[in-house]
């Protein structure tokens, strides 16, 4: 039994070296401009922020919608910390340079970033995490709005920026040079393997009790506010990463990009994924990128076939595909791509003498 | 009488939702190694009884006190002063409120069972026990996250698969917990409930749904796990039978009042309860 334990444990490094070493290459050959780089970036950052929204609805039952709030919080945090100090008077142009006079290292900025979003996630959560199913979602999804009106206030400008563009700061281009895919790929597989160790930990346990039935849960004595504060601090802590890896993607930051939409869009991935499946979130996060931002491309363009046009094709068809799209998997496919389950759970035994990680 | 502790005590509970009182005034006591039932008709307000004593519900009016402590007490508040319409209205003003939520009064050592089966449906039998031994862990979330209770998390894990066991469900362990027929659910229930290291255990009609054979081999289940863990017993359970076999004392619920208490032979022969479940002609 031990033995077959190492080696899924070897197997299953070797499976994410030969992941990391796929990106490396895929990088070296075709260039960092490449769509392919571009969906594998942004495949990964959307596949942190998708795990973390997993966490709360597919492990813990919490049906969140603050995700994208929780973004904007970390991207700006990232983004202000690192903006170096020589270009901080030509970016807060309109607001005397700035309050804050100091910058910080990328990995530092990141990390703050992840405590800041989880620092509002716990005075958000006391409030909010009394509301159950719908309401939750209502609140949650009233605070995202609130923060990304908050941000373009003009009195706190000097920190914001109010409603203009934050730039300047160290993005993909510019960290790793000729190794985004690499970066990327290691601070994402670093915050899930962190998912991974809590969802298999006794405090995973105790949160898939809740998402299965609250009143049992509290019955054995899991305390449910405790543990759904836990739930919901760890993963604005990983949205608010997944912010700031966004903002390296982007190159510049504005309020205005972190509508709900983007919650939706992740909500979409997790849904498509399987709810209760981290592989399922990353796997469906990279299909969604790929769908989105390349194969189903063409859509938005005309095409003519000789003398003739093909009907339909023409800029935002893309959106009504893809709509369709996910109106199938909903109506159809509802438990995703992975149902509950891992990939690398796929023919084997649960429980005691299964050996499940521990 | 003084060498008889009481481990359980309801004294005057009454609990009143909107104007529909379903306990009213009801007092008794489980003393410690005792199996004491609780029955009644159906809307009698035993569960409702058992929701009082685990925390599920605030009642409205009365004291439950465990090991001596009190758990919950309560007078009416608010709307209810007026709209109250049970008994001793008055005699718990002067004493100040006391409201634990469930997940404390399980960590006092009250363990129950549900009438409906409430068990986690996408874990298998053996998380279904392991997730509940996580109330007595001393890892906190960092230490459980990066491995460093390796020695508890393997208590936890020998503790659950000996209590499965105990209650013989060690050979579907790894089965999914709701595809157990109905009698292994039950059963596996208990195991869950004895893995929170209870002192009191609560059962909510645990023979529901079980045939005579499986009932009769419940009483001798149940009598067993008290004397091996140590337990006071308190059940609700309609199948008279095992009621008669293995209590000790029964008490009789009618509509949220409290007609009869005593022993089994008592009991049966009391005309008040066998008017009250067979029905009296009127006359």
């Amino acid at each position: 039994m031990k033995e077959r334990k190492n080696a899924r444990l070897i197997l299953s490094l070797l499976g994410v070296a030969a992941i990391y070493f796929l990106g490396w290459f895929i990088e070296q050959r075709s260039g960092s401009k490449s769509m392919v780089v571009t969906v594998l970036q942004k495949g990964a950052v959307y596949a942190l922020i998708a795990v973390s929204m997993n966490l709360l609805n597919g492990f813990v039952g919490l049906f969140s919608l603050g995700q994208a709030g929780f973004m904007l919080v970390g991207a700006y945090t990232y983004a202000i910390l690192t903006i170096p100090m020589a270009k901080r008077a030509a970016v807060y142009q309109y607001y005397d340079g700035g309050w804050v006079q100091f910058t910080v290292g990328v990995i530092p900025a990141m990390i703050a970033a992840g405590l800041i979003a989880a620092v509002f996630a716990a005075l958000i959560g006391i409030p909010v995490l009394r509301l159950k199913g719908d309401y939750l979602a209502i609140a949650t999804l009233g605070f995202a709005e609130i923060i990304r009106a908050i941000v373009q206030w003009d009195t706190i400008g000097p920190l914001t920026n109010g409603s203009n563009l934050l730039k300047t700061y160290p993005t993909l281009k510019n960290i790793m040079p000729g190794n985004s895919v690499l970066f990327v790929f290691l601070v994402v597989g670093v915050c899930i393997g962190l998912i991974l160790l809590i969802i298999n930990s006794t405090y995973g346990r105790a949160m898939k009790a809740i998402r299965d039935d609250e009143i049992a849960a509290e019955a054995m004595g899991i305390n449910l506010f405790h543990h759904k504060q836990m739930a919901f601090v760890i993963s604005s802590f990983f949205a608010g990463v997944g912010g700031a890896l966004l903002a390296m993607y982007q190159g510049s930051l504005q309020a205005n990009s972190f509508k709900s939409s983007m919650t939706y869009e992740i909500l979409l991935i997790v849904v498509i994924g399987g709810l209760g499946s981290v592989s399922g979130s990353v796997i469906a996060s990279f299909l969604f990128i790929a769908a989105s931002e390349w194969w189903l491309r063409f859509l938005d363009s005309e095409m003519l076939v000789g003398d003739f046009k093909v009907p339909l094709l023409a800029p935002g068809f893309r959106m009504v595909v893809f709509s369709v799209v996910i109106m199938v998997v909903v109506l159809f496919f509802r438990r995703g791509i992975m149902g509950d389950r891992e990939l690398w759970e796929i023919g084997r035994r649960r429980g005691a003498k299964g050996g499940r990680i521990q | 009488m003084s060498e008889v502790k009481n481990v359980l005590r309801l004294e005057n509970i009454t609990m009143q939702f909107g104007g529909v009182v379903a306990i009213n005034n009801l007092s008794l006591q489980v003393n410690e190694g005792e199996i004491v039932a609780l029955i009644g008709p159906n809307g009698a307000g035993k569960t409702t009884a058992f929701n009082c004593v685990t925390g599920v519900y605030e009642p409205t009016n009365g004291a439950v006190y465990f090991h001596g402590k009190p758990i919950a007490v309560n007078h009416p508040q608010g709307k209810m002063v007026r709209q109250y319409a049970g008994e001793l209205a008055n005699k718990y003003r002067e004493t100040r409120p006391v409201v634990y939520s469930p997940d404390r009064i399980t960590a006092m050592g009250i363990a129950r069972t549900f009438q409906n089966i409430r068990l986690f449906k996408s874990q298998t039998a053996f998380e279904n026990v392991l997730i509940a031994t996580h109330l007595r862990r001393s890892s906190n979330l960092f230490t459980a996250a990066f491995r460093l209770n390796l020695r508890e998390e393997r208590r936890m894990r020998e503790k659950a698969m000996s209590l499965l066991e105990t209650v013989g469900l060690a050979e579907e362990a790894d089965e999914l917990a709701t595809s157990l027929p109905y009698g292994k659910q039950r059963r596996l229930e208990i195991a869950r409930a004895l893995a929170t290291d209870p002192t009191l255990l609560l059962l909510d009609e645990p023979a529901a749904g079980m045939n005579p054979q499986e009932t009769d081999e419940l009483g001798e289940f149940i009598v067993d796990i008290k004397n091996r863990f140590n337990l006071t017993v308190f059940m609700i359970e309609h199948h008279m039978n095992l009621v008669m076999d293995i209590s000790d004392r029964i008490y009789v619920l009618d509509f949220g009042r409290q007609i009869a208490e005593g022993t089994p032979q008592e009991i049966q022969q009391n005309p008040v309860v066998i008017a009250a479940y067979l029905g009296v002609e009127e006359e």
